[in-house]
C-alpha cells in the first residue's frame, strides 16, 4: 500500500464519517423512525472518533514525510466537458485546512458528549443532533474544500444548521422570530458568495484553489486574477465573511443566536461558525494581497467591528450576550491580521480563541458558582474597579456612548428603518393593489387582511 | 423519416387516462373512485417511464409512437417525443400519481378524480405533440376543467374567464397570423409577439399574472397545483416561441421574467395565507425555468431545463406537504404560528427538504440546475445572475418563514391524531428520494438536459439560417437549394 492510498482512505474518512452520521440521523428522522439517545450519543462519539483520529494521522503523515499539500480527488461531480463546466470535488489537507478540521472535530466532540447529558430526555433531543450532524458535516467540507463550490456547500449546510438551532426551542417566539432573523443575513451573505465563487469560475474557467491561487501551497500561492477583478472578487467575499462573521453591519445576529440551548451556542457561534467568515478569508488571502484597497478595505471593517464589539459587550447584562460580544472583538482582531498578512498568526489566534470560548460558553451556566468559587478562593471580591476609558471620558459623551453600546450601535433600528421597513411597505402595497384588481375583475369583495403591526425588534414582527 | 418507438407509449397514456375519466364518470362511491384513479395513474405512470426508457434506448433527439391509430387513420405523426418532452411525460405522470395518492379519503367528496383524469390527458397530448396547432388547441382545451370546478364551487370565475380567454384569443390570433410550417419558421413580428404574451399570460409573468393567485383560492389546492405544476406555459414557449423569436426578443422575455421573479419571491415573503404564499412562489420559480430558457445559450438554456425538472419535483414534494397540513387544519394563514411540529415532525421535515430543494441548496436535484442558470446567466449579463441569486434568496427567507409559521409556536391542540398518514408519507418520501438521488448523483440528468439544450440550439440555427437564405434568394433572384421541413 503505498503514501497516496493511506492518504485516500484516510482524507476519505475525514470526510464520510460526519457525512453518515448525518445520514443515519437525517433517514432515520424522515422515516418517522427516530433512534434512541443512547444510541445517537454512541454513534456521534464514534463518528467523530474516527474523524479526528483519521485527521491526526494524516497530520502526523505529513509532518513525518515532511508533506505541505495533500491533495484528495474525488472526481467530477457535474461536468459538461464542451463548456468547460465542472463541478469538481476535491478536499485538500494542508496547513490551513488540518488545524481548522482538527479543532472542529475536537469542539464538536466535546459539544456532543456535553449535550447528549445537557438535553437528556428534552423533546428534541434527536432533532438537535440532526442539526449537529448538518453542522458537523458543513464545518469539516468547508475546512477541508478544494474548490470554492465545496466551501459554497459546507458553508450553505453551517447556515441551515445555525439557523434551525437558534430556532430550537421552538415554543416560543423570540427564539424562531431570531432564527429568521439569522437566515435572512446569512441568505444575504450566501449569494454574495455565490456570486463571488461564479463570478472567479467564470474568471479563471475552474473553481479549484490551485488554479485561483496560482502555484504554492497556502500560504504561499499568488492568485492569477488581474487587480481589478480581485477588488470585485474580495469585496463580494469580504460580505459573505462578514455576514458569517457578524462583522459590522451584519454583528446584530450574534446576540440574538444565544436563544439557542447552551452547546450549540457553545459551539456555532462562540467557537466555529463565527470564525468561518476569517477562514474564508484567509483561505483566498492571495486574493487580498492583489489589491490594496482590498486590504485597506478588510482592515478597516475589522477594526470597526473590533470596537463596536468591546464597547457593545462592555454593558451587556447577561453573560452569553457579553461573550458573544466578546468573540466578535476578537474575530474583527483576526480580521484585521489578516488584512495585515499575518496569516499564521491569524490561524493560531483563531484556534486559541475557539477553545477558550468553547470553555467559557460552556461554563456560562455555572458562571454565579465559578464567582463564588473564585471569590472564596481569594477571600475577596473580584476588583470592580473603573476603567481608563471611563475615567478619561466627560460624561456627557460617556452617556451617549453608553447608550451606543446598549442599542447595540442602532443597528437593528437602521436596518429595520431603512432596508426591512421600505421592503415590507412596498410589498404589502403592491399586495393590496393586486387584490383591488382582482375586486374590479371579478367584482367581489376582497379578503381583507389584518393591519400590519410595526415594531421595531424584528423583521418577522412586520408581518 | 422520424424514429420509431417499440410501441405507442404516448397514445396508450392518453387512452388509459381517457378511459379511467369516463370510468370513474360513473362511480359514485368516494372510496371506490380513489382507488381507481390511483390504479389509472399508476399505469400512466408506468406507460410514461416505458415510453421514456425506450426513448433512451433508440439515443435519438425525437421518435414518434410505433403501431400509432392517429397515424393509421390520418397518416400523420401527431405525437412525437424529443429530449426536451421525455423527461416531462413521466414528471407530470408522476406529478398526478402523488397527488391522487396524497389526497385524503375525507377531501374526495372537494377533488374530483374523474376531472382530474381528463385534464392527465390533456396534458398528456399536449407534451407529447410538437405541432404548433395541436398544442395550441389542447393548451385551450385545458382551461376549461379549472372553470368547471370554479363554477361547481359555486366561486366567480371571473377573473380566470378573463385571463385564459385572453390567453386563448392571443395563441389563436397569433397562430393564424404565422401560419406555421408555410415559411419554414419565419414569422411576422406580430404574430410572434401575440404568442409571446399569450405563453408568458400562461406562465403567469407580471401584471398578467393576477388569474394564477385567483386560481389557488377558488379551486382545490390538488387542481391549482395540477394546473400550473406541470408549467406548460413554459413548454408553449419552447414550442411555439423559442425556435423563432430572435435573440432579441428572448432577451427581452428573459428580463420580463427575470422581474417577475424578483416581484414575485418579494410577494411571496409578505403573504398571509399559505395558497397565495405558494403561488407567489412558484410564480418567482418557474420565471426563474424561463430567464435561463430565454438565454440562448448552451449553458443557460441547460441551467433552465435542470430548473424546470428540478422545481417540477421540489416544489410539487412542497405543495403536497402543505396540501397534507391543510387538510388537517384548513386555510393555513400565515400570520400566526401553528404549532403543528410535534404533531407532525415528519412533514416538518419533508416541508423543509422539498423547500430547500425549490431553492437549490445543496446536495438537492437544484443546487447545480441553480449554478448552471446563473453561470449562463453572468455569460450574457452579470447583473442578470445578481438578480437571479436575490430572488432565490428571497424565495428561500420566504420559505423558512413559511416553515416557522405553520410548524412552530405553541403546541397546536388537537383532540385526533394529526400525525403523516403512510399515502402521504410514501408520496412525499418518493419525491424527497428523488430530490437528494438526483442531488447526490446529478450526472446523467444534466448531461441529458445538456444534450436537449443543444439540440434546441442547433433547430433554432437552422431555422435563422434557412430564413435568411430565402431573403438572400428574394433578394437575388436566384433558386436554392430545397431546405429541410423543420417541425416547430
Amino acid at each position: 500500500m503505498n503514501t497516496e492510498t493511506v492518504f485516500y482512505f484516510l482524507g476519505v474518512c475525514v470526510v464520510a464519517s460526519p457525512a453518515l452520521l448525518f445520514a443515519v440521523f437525517g433517514i432515520t428522522s424522515l422515516m418517522d423512525k427516530p433512534i434512541g439517545e443512547r444510541l445517537i450519543a454512541r454513534a456521534t462519539q464514534t463518528m467523530v472518533l474516527i474523524g479526528l483520529f483519521a485527521s491526526m494521522i494524516i497530520l502526523g503523515l505529513m509532518l513525518t514525510l515532511g508533506i505541505r499539500y495533500v491533495p484528495i480527488e474525488l472526481g467530477n461531480w457535474v461536468v459538461i466537458p464542451e463548456q468547460h463546466f465542472h463541478f469538481h470535488l476535491k478536499f485538500i489537507f494542508d496547513r490551513l485546512s488540518i488545524p481548522f478540521c482538527i479543532l472542529s472535530f475536537i469542539l464538536c466532540g466535546t459539544v456532543g458528549a456535553f449535550a447528549s447529558r445537557y438535553l437528556h430526555r428534552e423533546p428534541g433531543f434527536n432533532r438537535f443532533f440532526v442539526c449537529y450532524s448538518i453542522f458537523l458535516l458543513g464545518m469539516v467540507v468547508s475546512s477541508l474544500a478544494g474548490t470554492i463550490e465545496t466551501l459554497f456547500f459546507g458553508w450553505e449546510l453551517v447556515g441551515l444548521s445555525s439557523a434551525l438551532l437558534v430556532a430550537f426551542f421552538h415554543e416560543k417566539l423570540n427564539p424562531v422570530r431570531n432564527g429568521m432573523r439569522i437566515w435572512t443575513i446569512y441568505r444575504i451573505a450566501d449569494a454574495a458568495f455565490l456570486l463571488a465563487a461564479l463570478t472567479l469560475h467564470h474568471l479563471t474557467g475552474a473553481g479549484d484553489f490551485v488554479g485561483l491561487m496560482g502555484t504554492g501551497s497556502w500560504p504561499d500561492g499568488h492568485a492569477t486574477i488581474s487587480e481589478q477583478h480581485a477588488l470585485m472578487v474580495g469585496i463580494l467575499l469580504l460580505i459573505a465573511a462578514a455576514g458569517k462573521s457578524a462583522l459590522v453591519p451584519f454583528s446584530s445576529w450574534l446576540p440574538r443566536a444565544m436563544e439557542g440551548p447552551t452547546p450549540s451556542s457553545a459551539i456555532f457561534y462562540g467557537s466555529l461558525s463565527v470564525h468561518l467568515g476569517a477562514y474564508l478569508l484567509l483561505r483566498v488571502s492571495p486574493i487580498l494581497e492583489l489589491s490594496l484597497t482590498l486590504r485597506i478595505a478588510v482592515i478597516s471593517l475589522g477594526l470597526i467591528s473590533a470596537i463596536y464589539g468591546t464597547l457593545v459587550a462592555r454593558v451587556q447584562t447577561d453573560i452569553k450576550s457579553a461573550l458573544a460580544f466578546a468573540s466578535l472583538t476578537q474575530v474583527s482582531i483576526i480580521v484585521v491580521e489578516i488584512g495585515c498578512g499575518l496569516r499564521y498568526i491569524a490561524l493560531i489566534h483563531i484556534i486559541g480563541h475557539a477553545c477558550l470560548r468553547t470553555l467559557q460558553l460552556l461554563r456560562a451556566p455555572t458562571l454565579l458558582h465559578d464567582y463564588h468559587s473564585l471569590e472564596n478562593a481569594i477571600g475577596s471580591h473580584l476588583s470592580q474597579k473603573k476603567s481608563f476609558l471611563i475615567r478619561v471620558i466627560p460624561d456627557r459623551y460617556r452617556h451617549r456612548l453608553y447608550r451606543f453600546a446598549l442599542e447595540r450601535g442602532y443597528l437593528d433600528a437602521l436596518s429595520n428603518q431603512f432596508i426591512v421597513g421600505p421592503f415590507i411597505s412596498v410589498f404589502c402595497w403592491c399586495d393590496r393593489m393586486e387584490r383591488r384588481w382582482n375586486k374590479l375583475l371579478s367584482g367581489e369583495e376582497p379578503n381583507e387582511t389584518p393591519p400590519i403591526i410595526t415594531r421595531s425588534e424584528s423583521m418577522e414582527e412586520y408581518l | 423519416m422520424i424514429p420509431e418507438l417499440h410501441f405507442a407509449w404516448m397514445e396508450i397514456s392518453i387512452l388509459i387516462s381517457l378511459a379511467g375519466s369516463l370510468w370513474l364518470k360513473f362511480t359514485k362511491n368516494r372510496d371506490i373512485a380513489y382507488k381507481r384513479c390511483l390504479i389509472t395513474c399508476a399505469l400512466v405512470f408506468l406507460t410514461a417511464v416505458g415510453g421514456w426508457i425506450d426513448f433512451m434506448l433508440l439515443q435519438t433527439f425525437e421518435a414518434t409512437d410505433q403501431f400509432s391509430l392517429i397515424k393509421l387513420m390520418w397518416n400523420r405523426d401527431i405525437f412525437t417525443i424529443d429530449e426536451l418532452s421525455a423527461p416531462l411525460l413521466p414528471l407530470a405522470a408522476l406529478l398526478y400519481l402523488l397527488t391522487v395518492l396524497s389526497t385524503l379519503k375525507t377531501k374526495g367528496h372537494r377533488f374530483s378524480f374523474s376531472s382530474t383524469l381528463l385534464s392527465e390527458a390533456i396534458l398528456f397530448a399536449t407534451l407529447s405533440s410538437r405541432e404548433p396547432w395541436v398544442i395550441i388547441c389542447l393548451l385551450s382545451v385545458a382551461t376549461i376543467p379549472p372553470y368547471l370546478e370554479m363554477k361547481t364551487n359555486r366561486e366567480s370565475p371571473r377573473v380566470y374567464v378573463l385571463h385564459m380567454g385572453l390567453f386563448i384569443a392571443l395563441l389563436v390570433s397569433g397562430g393564424i397570423l404565422s401560419g406555421f410550417g408555410d415559411t419554414h419558421g419565419a414569422i411576422s413580428l406580430v404574430a410572434g409577439a401575440l404568442l409571446t404574451t399569450a405563453a408568458l399570460l400562461r406562465s403567469g409573468i407580471v401584471p398578467l399574472h393576477c388569474w394564477m393567485t385567483d386560481l389557488f383560492e377558488k379551486v382545490t389546492f390538488g387542481t391549482a397545483l395540477l394546473f400550473v405544476t406541470p408549467m406548460t406555459g413554459a413548454y408553449a414557449v419552447m414550442r411555439l416561441v423559442y425556435p423563432i423569436a430572435p435573440a432579441w426578443a428572448l432577451q427581452g422575455i428573459a428580463l420580463i421574467s427575470l422581474t417577475t421573479a424578483v416581484y414575485a419571491a418579494g410577494m411571496a415573503f409578505v403573504q398571509k395565507e399559505a395558497r397565495r404564499f405558494f403561488c407567489y412562489l412558484f410564480l418567482s420559480h418557474s420565471s426563474l425555468v424561463l430567464v435561463g430558457l430565454e438565454m440562448a445559450t448552451p449553458l443557460g438554456l441547460t441551467g433552465g431545463l435542470c430548473v424546470w425538472i428540478s422545481v417540477g419535483i421540489s416544489l410539487a414534494g412542497f405543495a403536497l406537504t402543505f396540501r397534507s397540513v391543510e387538510a388537517r387544519i384548513g386555510k393555513i394563514s400565515l400570520t400566526e404560528y401553528h404549532g403543528l411540529y410535534e404533531h407532525t415532525p415528519t412533514l416538518a421535515a419533508l416541508f423543509l427538504v422539498t423547500g430547500l430543494a425549490s431553492i437549490g441548496f445543496p446536495g438537492t436535484l437544484g443546487f447545480i440546475a441553480t449554478e448552471l442558470l446563473v453561470e449562463g446567466a453572468i455569460e450574457v449579463y452579470p447583473l442578470i445572475g445578481t438578480a437571479v441569486l436575490i430572488a432565490t434568496a428571497l424565495n428561500s427567507i420566504a420559505i423558512l418563514r413559511a416553515y416557522f409559521r405553520v410548524f412552530t409556536g405553541t403546541r397546536h391542540i388537537a383532540s385526533i391524531s394529526l400525525r403523516v398518514r403512510v399515502p402521504e408519507h410514501v408520496a412525499i418520501l418518493i419525491l424527497v428520494a428523488l430530490i437528494l438521488g438526483g442531488g447526490l448523483y446529478p450526472q446523467p440528468g444534466i448531461s441529458s438536459r445538456y444534450h436537449a439544450a443543444e439540440e434546441m440550439i442547433q433547430l433554432r440555427e437552422t431555422v435563422f439560417h434557412h430564413a435568411k437564405s430565402e431573403e438572400k434568394i428574394s433578394e437575388t433572384g436566384r433558386p436554392a437549394a430545397q431546405p429541410p421541413l423543420i417541425s416547430l
